[in-house]
């Protein structure tokens, strides 16, 4: 792969040189008369480079973790600081330039637009960030080159498997070039082959520097990252290092391919 | 974004649609189409109102014989019989702004040449008539001073008389018999058609030299009207005061008490046509613009269903970096791309269906550029206007509930 991935540094003079760090984050719902407290006092710092797994059982409060952390929410109190930015101080129309600029998201069911060209759908993030259209091309163009699916630029995702939909959608993430990549359950919608080609994606992604967060509740799956989260009940249970991280293209080496 | 990638965008998403989209369109289509064809139509009509009055002669003034009140019973116009030859003469010498006046008198009659027969209108007059209405002969020209004078039986003939008793017969040199007297044919006026402010066929008529009518055929002396023609189109106005005043103290008219005559101004038929025509106008322009109302509700529901349909792309969109605004302006250019396309669609089918009225109603096609230009920033209108609501909408979404959205 020709491209090299060059993530943001944060710039100096600000607070912190962590990508993500937050500092007590709360989150209330108000439903109806009852208040659902979602998260209950979370602070981590995530640095430039590292491959996070974010654990934990549904209601955990790891999913209105990561929408904080893709400022697609913002948090009831508590500091959110993305490479330095004080998130919770920014408008929405700076949340989304944010969204635009330093945050990738890759989700569960792919989420890429039909009946449009995975050249396309890579371009559309270009499209926000006021390029020009033979400057987002290039870039999408180098961004599916760099997911492997250089040859499949014109195809729909109707034409593409599961896995090659799923690279699709990782490529767009990286189209802007941010500096952090936010996966919600990447491999919940794919065959175990297929979850770990894709998590074979996102090591030399990180390999390459980038920074990763990925939500899982598949424990082989999170083994992929650098680091395991673990949340219950809005807060973080366990935070641990990832020992004897298996490394995906040898798993995939080792694993008899399928046949339909 | 730039517009050209919002455009493009708008395109592909209507063109996903295509029945749907073609469908809310002819809702534009039809309202834009009628909108033009019906202001064509009524500034046709208008046109042809005026078209009209202009072929009467444009300084004209009628001046009537009036109505009068016998043992309670009022007669009507054409009544009296107090306007005589005498008030014409009057009226040329006395009123300054009159430049010239005919006398006529008026009857029907049944006239026959050959083997067929007509009934027509037949009017005595004297030839300053033919200029003050400013009515050309098509063929052989007016009678004389001569044959006023003489009470000879010569006549010329409207245009409706020459083709029911002539067909293709030269009729110059003919005899026609009216009231079985025997009368030599001198000229064929030219068509005038019908008339708007009166709403008769002006051609269905004979003239003869007035002498003529009234020794020959009524027997009587008094005038009907005055046919009189001011100096100019602006003096019109005072000719027809100083008539007034001339005729009042002529007949004896005390003040208070009613005229025994009426003096008509072309130029206030004119206007009142005018006034009609353009309330026509009015009239068909906003029954076409229900329709318009209508097509834009149809977008309006159209736009609403279709950010429901998309409201997992909304999120998909504000998740990698759309704003509020350029989610609401995707979908405005789309609406509106909708609705200028109809509108262009309507604005053509507007212009070939009032070809095709017009034409089938021999008026005079007149396409007002205003009508066009009109339509094109009303359909846009119509497109921001009921694209605006489902637009907000689609920016107002939370994108952490769009996203889930199933």
């Amino acid at each position: 792969m020709a491209t090299s991935f060059q993530p943001d540094v944060a710039t100096p003079g600000t607070r912190t040189n962590a990508v993500i760090h937050t500092i007590d984050i709360h989150k209330y719902y108000e439903l109806g008369e009852t208040r659902v407290h979602a998260l209950r006092g979370v602070s981590v710092q995530i640095a430039a480079g590292e491959f996070v797994a974010i654990m934990g059982a549904s209601g955990s409060g790891k999913s209105t973790f990561m929408n904080i952390l893709g400022c697609l929410d913002k948090p009831s109190g508590g500091e959110y600081l993305l490479d330095g930015i004080q998130v919770s101080k920014l408008s929405k129309n700076e949340l989304a330039k944010i969204r635009n600029q330093k945050i990738g998201f890759v989700f569960q069911g792919f989420n890429l637009l039909s009946r449009t060209t995975a050249l396309e759908n890579v371009e559309l993030p270009t499209l926000y960030a006021h390029v020009t259209r033979a400057e987002g091309q290039k870039r999408a163009q180098d961004s599916l080159q760099l997911v492997g699916l250089g040859d499949r630029v014109l195809h729909y995702p109707s034409q593409l498997s599961g896995g090659q939909q799923q690279r699709v959608a990782i490529a767009r993430a990286l189209v802007n070039q941010p500096s952090l990549l936010l996966a919600d359950e990447p491999t919940g919608n794919l065959d175990s082959r297929t979850s770990i080609e894709i998590m074979d994606v996102l090591q030399k992604l990180n390999d390459k520097g980038l920074t990763i967060v990925l939500v899982t509740h598949e424990p082989d799956i999170a083994n992929f990252a650098k680091r395991i989260i673990h949340f219950r009940d809005g807060k973080i249970r366990q935070d641990e290092a990832v020992r004897n991280r298996p490394v995906a293209n040898e798993v995939l080496r080792q694993m008899p391919v399928l046949e339909d | 974004m730039n517009l050209t990638a919002i455009l493009r965008i708008a395109m592909r998403a209507l063109a996903r649609n295509k029945l749907r989209s073609a469908l809310t369109m002819l809702g534009i289509i039809i309202g834009v189409g009628a909108v033009i064809a019906m202001v064509s139509v009524g500034q046709g009509a208008q046109q042809q109102a005026q078209d009209q009055i202009a072929a009467m002669g444009s300084n004209i003034l009628f001046v009537g014989s009036g109505t009068v009140t016998r043992g309670g019973m009022r007669m009507g116009w054409g009544a009296t019989k107090t306007l005589v030859y005498d008030d014409m003469t009057a009226i040329l010498r006395e009123c300054p702004a009159v430049r010239a006046a005919a006398p006529g008198s008026q009857s029907s009659a049944q006239v026959v040449f050959g083997n067929d027969n007509w009934a027509t209108q037949i009017n005595g007059t004297e030839p300053q008539y033919f200029d003050i209405r400013n009515w050309p002969f098509q063929e052989g020209g007016p009678f004389s001073q001569n044959d006023v004078e003489m009470a000879a039986n010569v006549a010329v003939i409207g245009e409706t008389v020459r083709k029911n008793l002539f067909g293709p017969t030269d009729p110059i040199g003919e005899t026609i018999r009216v009231n079985n007297l025997p009368f030599k044919v001198v000229g064929v006026l030219a068509s005038k058609g019908t008339s708007a402010a009166m709403g008769q066929d002006q051609d269905d008529v004979i003239v003869v030299p007035l002498t003529t009518l009234q020794k020959k055929i009524t027997g009587q002396d008094w005038l009907r009207w005055i046919m009189v023609s001011a100096v100019s189109r602006e003096a019109s106005y005072a000719a027809q005061q100083q008539i007034t005043g001339l005729l009042r103290d002529r007949h004896r008219i005390r003040p208070g008490q009613d005229d025994d005559f009426m003096v008509r101004n072309l130029a206030d038929m004119a206007e009142l046509a005018d006034q009609q025509a353009r309330l026509f106008t009015i009239l068909l322009a906003s029954i076409a613009s229900i329709s318009l109302l209508v097509g834009g509700i149809g977008i309006m529901n159209i736009m609403l269903v279709s950010v429901t349909e998309r409201t997992r792309e909304i999120g998909i969109r504000m998740a990698i970096g759309a704003t509020e605004g350029d989610v609401q302006q995707q979908f405005l250019i789309e609406s509106i791309v909708l609705s200028l396309i109809g509108g262009v669609i309507g604005i053509l089918i507007g212009l070939v269906s009032s070809y095709m009225i017009t034409h089938t109603l021999g008026w005079p096609v007149l396409v007002s550029t205003k009508a066009v230009i009109t339509a094109t920033i009303f359909s846009a209108a119509v497109g921001i206007f009921f694209g605006f609501y489902p637009a907000r909408k689609a920016a107002r979404l939370d994108p952490i509930d769009a996203l889930r959205y199933e």
